[in-house]
């Protein structure tokens, strides 16, 4: 008997601690909600003083913490530069996990009357396509996934371009024309990046090698650095990265050799060694977006817009890097920019010397969005 | 072939330690006779506490020890369930886990991105000039050279002294321990919270000196790993620093292998730990079944009526 009351006891504290742990995102959304961003704008404006709909308002949802200095943070920055337009109100909901969570928290936003939600993560693709159809006057914009409805359209940005200026200067610094690039996952997107970069490294250094180490990770700063420290160690002077941690900034700067970030400015986390990183710039777009619902033109789409309308860049450069780098950066960013100069410009091979982009032709949207190959110069497996 | 083998040593060291500490406070705990499958909350709670207090400190000892309070503290908590309410040791144990990891995520989640002094690599003089060992094992941070003497003191412990022998004997037959005049239920208390302190200070290797980062999940299963580790170990303090050695260096390797190009499919690599943790616990179970396993492992002390 007692045995069994210290069964059910047990399984009421396992519960108990479940149900903690599943009802603390509730917990942080308000907090979020009521965050320091929004604060200024509960400031100039009491909603219940104003008529209903006065201000639009416009929600966002993170897969990371903002503070993670990387993916969402960058998102989080092109929301700032959506509260400082006229009218509009923003709030965000940050690590929100990919899967049920997220169903219930865009659920939510739409419920309370936002107008514009971006969901900024892939996973977030099919709960993102499920909610809209029950909020039809709900202008919902999905990153980086293929799907979308009525009221659903998805975007992503060309960070193929930032990437292959970034390998310039890499290139342009390395000694032992020998770079390590710290990979994610084995996905297109993951792998045009690593390609892209490659293409930039060869056009000032033909004869440099990339190799690649996959740490099957995201955000893990311990193997994330532990993957750069070994590339380190087979002779690499430069190191690139994918995922959103600056853990292998942290092992190329106690080395003595150059990195290259990724998503935001890394340079706080490695300031003698970080030269420079392809960064995503979110907030032009944002605007034209929200702009676009509030005079009534947006339309669903899958837009997937590039340098030229300054979605991708580069952080500013470290003050290691000369200024002749400098110039041939800026003179391929130019050229990027005006569509004179396409990164994945025939002829292009792939690391068996087989022809992928014929001289001439340029790799189209739907060769780059399933690129599954690594192209010659690169040393690593694609799985 | 010399100078690409010792970095891979070295970074085996490096990696084995914070798995070394953890299955050495999971032995602790085990050989009083309890089982704790907590250990992945406990480091973790331990990484974020140790990353905490050097942030406020400015001194990475005091987080190192802020991480074993941490870690004793959730010890405490299982001890609490286990040895005062009589609560069943593996579902204590996993909602441990679950609560630790949820706690730190969400009490962490503001120091995301930021960064703390920690420990730095420090070689040690002289024997740092030993060719090879030196390169290997004196040119790391200071918390490995705390885990170096952490084993010899655990094997002395509990051989020879009475505090020792009395915690084996609580793991092995309490109500034995009990007429023999010793306090099984405390010196339970002892094992469950000891543990759970070198369990927290695994955690502060992973924030303080593998990197100076803190991020939400990042023990990554070094917790269960170490629990695997604790059977592979037949429950001995030498064996668990060469199994960890061997789990350290799987990982430092399998990076590595990368690296030098080996057309090898990564996600095979990245295997090779786990499959080499179902491997272990097969066969050890198939050579008669939890060898050395302390034989009051997992059983609750009924009070006396």
């Amino acid at each position: 008997m007692r045995k069994f009351i210290v069964g059910i006891m047990a399984a009421a504290l396992l519960g108990l601690l479940l149900a903690g742990c599943s009802s603390e995102p509730q917990k942080e959304a308000p907090k979020a909600e009521t965050s320091k961003a929004t604060e200024q704008a509960a400031e100039q404006a009491t909603p219940e003083a104003k008529p209903e709909g006065a201000e639009t308002k416009v929600g966002f949802i993170y897969v990371s913490p903002i503070g993670d200095a990387g993916w969402s943070y960058a998102h989080d920055l092109g929301r700032k530069a959506v509260e400082a337009m006229d009218g509009v109100t923003t709030s965000y909901v940050e690590a929100v996990p990919e899967g049920p969570d997220a169903e219930r928290v865009i659920t939510n936003m739409a419920r309370k009357g936002y107008k514009v939600i971006f969901t900024t993560s892939f996973g977030y693709m099919d709960p993102t396509i499920k909610v809209a159809k029950e909020f039809p006057d709900t202008v919902f914009m999905h990153c980086s996934g293929f799907k979308k409805s009525a009221n659903v359209g998805n975007y992503f940005g060309r960070m193929y371009q930032a990437r292959y200026l970034s390998g310039i200067v890499a290139g342009a610094m390395t000694k032992t024309k020998k770079l390590g690039y710290v990979a994610a996952f084995p996905i297109p997107e993951v792998i045009r990046g690593i390609n892209a970069f490659t293409l930039g490294v060869q056009s000032v250094a033909p004869d440099a090698e990339v190799r690649v180490v996959w740490s099957k990770t995201w955000y893990d700063p311990a193997t994330e650095k532990e993957a750069a420290k070994s590339l380190l160690d087979v002779g690499c002077d430069v190191i690139a990265q994918h995922q959103d941690s600056p853990g292998p900034q942290e092992a190329a700067q106690e080395k003595g050799v150059y990195s290259v970030g990724y998503d935001t400015d890394m340079s706080a986390f490695a300031p003698k060694s970080h030269l420079t990183a392809p960064i995503w710039n979110w907030g032009p777009f944002y605007t034209h977006v929200v702009k676009s619902v509030m005079d009534g033109s947006w339309k669903s789409e899958s837009v997937w817009p590039g340098m030229e309308e300054g979605i991708v860049d580069l952080a500013p450069y470290g003050p290691m890097v000369p200024q002749d780098v400098r110039d041939k950066v800026e003179d391929a960013r130019r050229k990027i920019v005006s569509g004179q100069f396409k990164v994945f410009a025939g002829p292009v091979k792939d690391q068996k010397g087989e022809v992928k982009v014929p001289e001439g032709a340029v790799a189209g949207d739907e060769q780059l969005l399933g690129m599954t190959w690594f192209v010659e110069g690169v040393i690593g497996s694609t799985e | 072939m010399l100078e690409l083998a010792l970095p891979i040593l070295a970074a085996t060291v490096q990696s084995g330690t914070p798995i070394l500490y953890a299955t050495l406070g999971e032995m602790l705990t085990e050989r009083s006779g309890v089982l704790n499958l907590g250990v992945e909350g406990m480091m973790i709670i331990g990484a974020l506490a140790a990353f905490v207090v050097t942030g406020a400190t400015g001194s990475p000892w005091l987080g190192f020890l802020a991480a074993g309070a941490a870690g004793a503290l959730l010890g405490a908590l299982h001890a609490l369930a286990c040895l005062v309410f009589q609560g069943n040791q593996v579902v204590s144990g996993l909602a441990l886990t679950i609560f630790g990891v949820g706690l730190a995520d969400f009490l962490g989640t503001p120091f995301i991105g930021t960064t703390v002094p920690g420990f730095d690599k420090l070689s040690v003089p002289l024997l740092s000039a030993l060719p090879v060992f030196g390169d290997i094992f004196f040119r790391q941070d200071a918390l490995v050279y705390v885990s170096y003497v952490m084993p010899l003191v655990f094997w002395l412990t509990m051989r020879r002294t009475s505090l020792g022998l009395a915690v084996d004997a609580a793991g092995e037959h309490p109500a034995a321990a009990s007429a023999a005049g010793l306090d099984p239920v405390a010196l339970r208390w002892f094992g469950v919270v000891g543990g759970g302190f070198l369990v927290g200070l695994g955690g502060a290797y992973l924030s303080l000196a593998y990197t100076h980062l803190w991020t939400s999940g990042m023990t990554a299963g070094r917790g269960w790993i170490a629990v695997a580790l604790v059977i592979f170990a037949f429950w001995r303090p030498g064996r668990a620093v060469f199994g960890a050695y061997l789990f350290g260096g799987i990982m430092a390797f399998q990076l590595r292998l990368q690296a030098m190009g080996a057309d090898l499919p990564s996600s095979l690599l990245l295997m090779l730990p786990y499959g080499l943790t179902v491997f272990v616990l097969a066969a050890s179970s198939a050579r008669g079944g939890g060898v050395g396993a302390p034989r009051g492992l997992g059983v609750n002390i009924e009070p006396q009526e």
